[in-house]
């Protein structure tokens, strides 16, 4: 793979979309208990942003913005902030209760500790299948190995 | 249920067995995994079937919108949560199993299956 | 009690996660503590739920359906915490003897968190009594397993966890279909509901469908002869310990149980050809699994083709239990089941010890092949007699375990030959396989414990401290289970099977009244 990234016509567009692409995942990830969506899709348009620093501008780049232990970590922190928000949930009386206040309709607050959820979720998938996507990226073709037959 | 109200169910079907013929018959690892992706796919799309009503709303409540109206209204939203996760289950089996098939090449060099068989018995 | 019933699944998750934060920087001192502790907590409340009877329903999130909500439950009735005190158990032995084996892989940290990944989607499995939530949890599972199968990242290990992978979600999705139909028939996804469903309107051909493709998505999760393929180059290419918590429990977790609880509290068995199918599978798998087994000169394949024979014998009672129930004939039912269920727990028990011994032999002597070994009672002692209790256990020798539980499913098969002859056939089968499985095992004791050592044998030592440990712990559960089962089986057997029999009942105990 290429490690100096792509054209100057497809590296001036990234830089102009990447912010409006986080800036959608964000909305969607945050809205996700009012329209469709949620952490899963949120999380996917927010790794698909980093992919497309990664492929347009090379890997060495995209090192200095998020390496493979930095995705890790992020991956980490989501998954243990659903579990932290599912094990408070037990001051509500069971697991995963709702437990912050959770009145009203159609407002950004108004469903408790979804959102939160919703935002660890979105965190995770998105470290994760960037990690996916690094992971990934390091393959080079083998032999066949004659002898062994 | 008229023929053309099951034809969508029998579609799914046949691509059900697209994707199973893809497990078994093909001989490229690739092309298997394929195989797999085309069959969850088909078993999701039979899932969203089940829940939709014909002239159906998308199952949001709008402002000012009573709850019993949408229930009388929208297509069943129970299938569509059960579909998103199964995609999100789909994607770790696929990823897990494309990267298990760039380590095979990796090992073996190839991605036929016919040279791929050093375990026996 | 019940209120903490999730832990199970949340405290191994939380394990899974932070573990390979600790590997990363390198505290492996901490992660194999953390990782025993982890293990010790599940089998420590399991063992507490097992021995006060404690159980009971719990809706996540307080959202119960008597308040008009949708919800999950979790279910911990006496099938659910045989399960899990089997699962706990085996876990922690493999915990303790991964501590010393996997240093000799790298990515101990990614090992410990793909091990709990699997642990909790187990534990998840057998206390859900939501039927999609069981297929979640049984594919967190499955998806473990097939990373920890090709662990070892050698080119045999890749092509058997790739075909296990294929087969697996082939199996899976087979199943998710079987679960749509039922969910549009009965309009509810709850196992309770659904059971509540089929009492009032029985069962009408799209659930017949339904049920055919559980047969074929956790009938292969189980290794059913048909849907066995994957098992033989699976089990013994993963390291022993993940060979010892697939074949020791993830194929009754997520194969056995699923089958039992679907068709025995689901659909209650509303057509005879349930129980007979299950008996056909059990007995074609028994018969099939021990005669490809007997020509095997690799010592963990050898295990794993006994461990389809061994889920034979599982099946078969369970079969005819079923089928016995439903014609009124409750007494040898009620035994048919207790001797399936005790098989299912002891299986765990010494085929777990099995693998683990021939681990620690492939640690010791760096090879599986039978022909290949030699000597090694007077080099490694421990191992040498913990793997004569296991093979004297899985033959079916008193005093030890695998002897009662196989009487008794013999007994049940002799006494159900009252009412059709062809149980006497079934009786003397098992006994024949009984016989082979005696033979396979006599093999590798004379091949790999006598005899004398050649190299690489010859410089076998004996394996360390934690090792052992783990495989004493399962040896005396192999005698303890034998001699004391007149204690266990009020407060671990015989809630399960009345757990079984209860059938469509099942559905008042959840959901009250």
């Amino acid at each position: 793979m290429s490690h100096s990234g792509m054209s100057l016509i497809v590296r001036e567009v990234t830089k102009l979309v990447t912010g409006f692409i986080a800036l959608y995942a964000a909305y969607i990830v945050l809205y996700g208990h009012l329209t469709p969506g949620g952490g899963f899709v949120g999380g996917v348009i927010l790794a698909c942003c980093f992919i497309l620093t990664v492929l347009a501008f090379g890997k060495d780049f995209a090192d200095r913005m998020i390496t493979d232990a930095g995705a890790k970590i992020w991956d980490v922190f989501g998954a243990m902030l659903f579990l932290v928000v599912a094990l408070v949930g037990y001051r509500a009386g069971a697991f995963f209760a709702n437990f912050l206040p959770h009145e009203g309709n159609f407002r950004l607050f108004s469903a408790g500790m979804i959102p939160v959820c919703n935002v660890a979720i979105g965190i995770k998938v998105a470290a994760c299948i960037l990690g996916a996507f690094l992971a990934l990226s390091v393959f080079r073709p083998g032999q066949v190995d004659e002898e062994k037959e | 249920m008229g023929a053309h109200a099951t034809l969508p169910f029998v579609l799914a079907v046949v691509l059900l067995g697209i994707g199973v013929y893809a497990i078994a018959c093909k001989k490229n690892l690739i092309k298997m995994i394929v195989g797999v992706i085309v069959t969850e796919y088909a078993v999701n799309l039979f899932l969203v079937l089940l829940g939709y009503r014909s002239g159906g709303a998308a199952p949001i409540l709008a402002e000012g919108q009573a709850p019993a109206d949408l229930v009388q209204r929208a297509v069943d939203p129970l299938p569509q949560a059960m579909i998103l996760t199964s995609i999100v289950i789909g994607l770790g089996v696929v990823a897990l199993m494309v990267a298990m098939a760039l380590r095979i090449h990796e090992k073996y060099g190839t991605f036929d299956l016919s040279l791929i068989r050093r375990l026996r018995g | 009690m019940v209120k903490l019933l999730p832990l199970f699944v949340a405290v191994p998750l939380g394990g899974a996660f932070l573990l390979p934060v600790l590997g990363r920087i390198r505290a492996l001192r901490l992660l194999d503590a953390i990782a025993v502790l982890l293990a010790l907590f599940g089998f420590a409340f399991s063992l507490a739920l097992v021995v006060t009877g404690g159980g009971g329903t719990l809706w996540i999130g307080n959202w119960d359906p008597q308040r008009g909500a949708t919800g999950i439950n979790m279910v911990a009735d006496g099938l659910a915490r045989l399960l899990l005190l089997t699962v706990s158990l085996v876990a922690l032995v493999a915990v303790l003897f991964s501590i010393r084996y996997m240093e000799r892989f790298t990515g101990k940290g990614l090992y410990y968190s793909l091990f709990f990944l699997m642990l909790a989607g187990m534990n998840g499995v057998v206390l859900t009594g939501d039927l999609f939530n069981m297929y979640v949890f049984l594919e967190v599972a499955a998806i473990a397993s097939y990373a920890l199968v090709a662990f070892g990242c050698e080119s045999e290990e890749l092509e058997a966890s790739f075909k296990y992978l294929v087969l697996g979600a082939l199996g899976s999705t087979l199943a998710l279909f079987g679960i749509g139909l039922c969910y549009n028939q009965s309009g509810t996804l709850n196992m309770a509901q659904m059971a509540r469903f089929v009492e009032s309107q029985g069962l009408n051909p799209v659930l017949l469908l339904a049920a055919c493709m559980f047969f074929a998505g956790f009938g292969l999760k189980a290794a059913m002869v048909p849907f066995h393929a994957w098992l033989p180059d699976a089990h013994p290419s993963a390291p022993a310990p993940i060979s010892a918590m697939l074949s020791g429990v993830l194929i009754k977790a997520l194969g056995v149980y699923a089958l039992c609880r679907v068709f025995f509290n689901v659909f209650g068995l509303a057509y005879d050809a349930f129980a007979g199918v299950l008996m056909v599978l059990g007995a074609l798998s028994m018969v099939i699994g021990v005669f490809l087994a007997v020509g095997q000169w690799d010592f963990k394949r050898l295990l794993a083709y006994h461990s389809i024979s061994q889920m034979g014998y599982v099946v078969l009672a369970v079969g005819l239990a079923g089928w016995l129930d439903r014609r009124g004939h409750h007494a040898t039912a009620a035994l048919a089941l207790f001797g399936g269920l005790f098989h299912l727990f002891n299986h765990a028990a010494f085929k777990s010890l099995l693998f683990l011994c021939a681990g620690a032999t492939e640690y010791a002597t760096g090879t599986r092949q039978l022909k290949m070994l030699g000597g090694l009672v007077e080099r490694m002692p421990v191992t040498s007699a913990c793997c004569r209790v296991a093979a004297l256990s899985i033959s079916g020798v008193p005093p030890f375990n695998g002897f009662w539980s196989k009487l008794i499913i013999v007994l049940a098969l002799a006494q159900a030959g009252r009412f059709w002859s062809g149980y006497y056939w079934l009786a003397g089968m098992t006994v024949l396989v009984s016989f082979l499985t005696l033979l396979s095992f006599v093999k590798v004791q004379r091949y790999a414990l006598q005899g004398e050592s050649k190299p690489p044998a010859a410089g076998a030592r004996e394996v360390p401290v934690s090792m052992c440990l783990a495989m004493v712990i399962l040896a005396v559960v192999c005698v303890g289970a034998g001699i004391l089962c007149p204690l266990i089986q009020g407060d671990l057997l015989e809630p399960a099977r009345d757990a079984l029999f209860t059938g469509l009942r099942y559905a008042n105990m959840v959901l009250g009244g």
